[in-house]
């Protein structure tokens, strides 16, 4: 076989390579409807019992009927907590009258400073209608583990911080952990979930 | 001394042709899915003390093309999977839709974090080709 043959035929294995290994030509996939991350199937948000910040007794079987979206944080987190409440306030503020039907519930992991009284006031700046859990750091590790959440605590100087997951749980009305929002999304992006799931 | 000029230019012709037809051919993706899947039996062969690694810390997604990370756990028990818990059985589709670099907290991995990062779509030639290059090595892997 001559080089120029040869030379030939490796261009073109190099071109079908190059070429078919991305599947030139075929149909493009089918965008989830939701922005956020789905689960297939959903499962049951686990069911929990710790103090409300409006006083009681906070379970997630409370909101059934209404789109929940839960977060855990801590009320002196500087970088991940204020960023998402505020873009639930302003989420439930676009969609007017139907961001009645959404529950903001916000778990701490902090049960040493986060009291009921202080997430009250806490997440009332954001917006009126959140409600906070807190409970024993038993309670809110066993929370934490059956929804797949983490938290570590760092020394911070005299004081401490956490670490922990950023993400958003969207429960559907019948109380299943439809998808999961990660950290950063916009307003928009949960008016678009939340709009989908408040049809059904 | 022709012959071999005539070869060296027909090579480099070929080759030309070769990046022409990869950098202008459209990228389509027959499935936009990035799949990761945790197979039945994980858990066991993690408690007879396999280091059993499945999802890599850094995964890299591109827009348009490859944009939705999915997951799915065949094992027997509940798995921290990337940035979530999933059940057996289930199954986790995360779409992307702006280039960025994206951080989970994962504690399947040492670092106890997982980054994804979301290129751009391959617009020009000299994309598409580097795109084309990594997916195929890749894949080669």
């Amino acid at each position: 076989m001559s080089y120029m043959t040869r030379g030939l035929m490796s261009a073109l294995t190099a071109l079908l390579l190059l070429t078919s290994s991305t599947g030139a030509g075929a149909a493009n996939g089918t965008p989830a409807s939701l922005k956020a991350g789905v689960f297939d199937p959903p499962r049951q948000a686990p069911e929990f019992s710790l103090l409300a910040s409006n006083g009681g007794t906070l379970s997630i079987g409370n909101f059934h009927g209404k789109v929940v979206l839960l977060a855990f944080g801590f009320t002196s987190c500087t970088a991940v907590c204020p960023t998402t409440l505020n873009t639930f306030a302003q989420a439930r503020r676009l969609m007017g009258a139907a961001a009645a039907d959404v529950q903001v519930v916000y778990i701490t992991v902090d049960p040493g400073r986060d009291d009921t009284a202080r997430l009250q006031k806490y997440l009332g700046a954001f917006d009126r209608t959140f409600v906070g859990g807190t409970g024993t750091e038993q309670q809110l590790a066993a929370v934490r583990k059956s929804y797949g959440v983490s938290a570590q605590k760092h020394n911070a100087g005299d004081s401490y911080t956490y670490e922990h997951s950023s993400f958003t749980y969207l429960i559907d009305r019948a109380g299943r952990i439809r998808a999961l929002m990660p950290y950063g999304h916009s307003p928009d992006d949960y008016v678009h979930d939340l709009a989908i799931l408040l049809k059904e | 001394m022709a012959a071999r000029t005539l070869t060296l230019s027909l090579a480099a012709a070929a080759a030309a042709a070769v990046l022409a037809v990869v950098g202008f051919t459209p990228i389509h993706s027959t499935s936009r899915d990035r799949i990761f899947e945790i197979p039945k039996g994980t858990w066991s062969r993690r408690m007879s003390g396999d280091k059993v690694e499945i999802l890599p810390d850094h995964i890299r997604l591109t827009l348009g093309v490859r944009d939705i990370l999915v997951l799915r756990n065949h094992d027997d028990v509940p798995q921290i999977f990337g940035p979530t818990l999933m059940m057996p059985g289930q199954s986790f589709r995360l779409p992307f839709e702006r280039a960025a670099e994206y951080t989970f907290a994962c504690t399947a991995h040492a670092s106890g974090q997982m980054t994804i990062v979301v290129e751009p779509n391959p617009a020009t030639p000299w994309a598409k080709i580097r795109w084309r290059v990594t997916e195929l090595l890749g894949a080669l892997r």
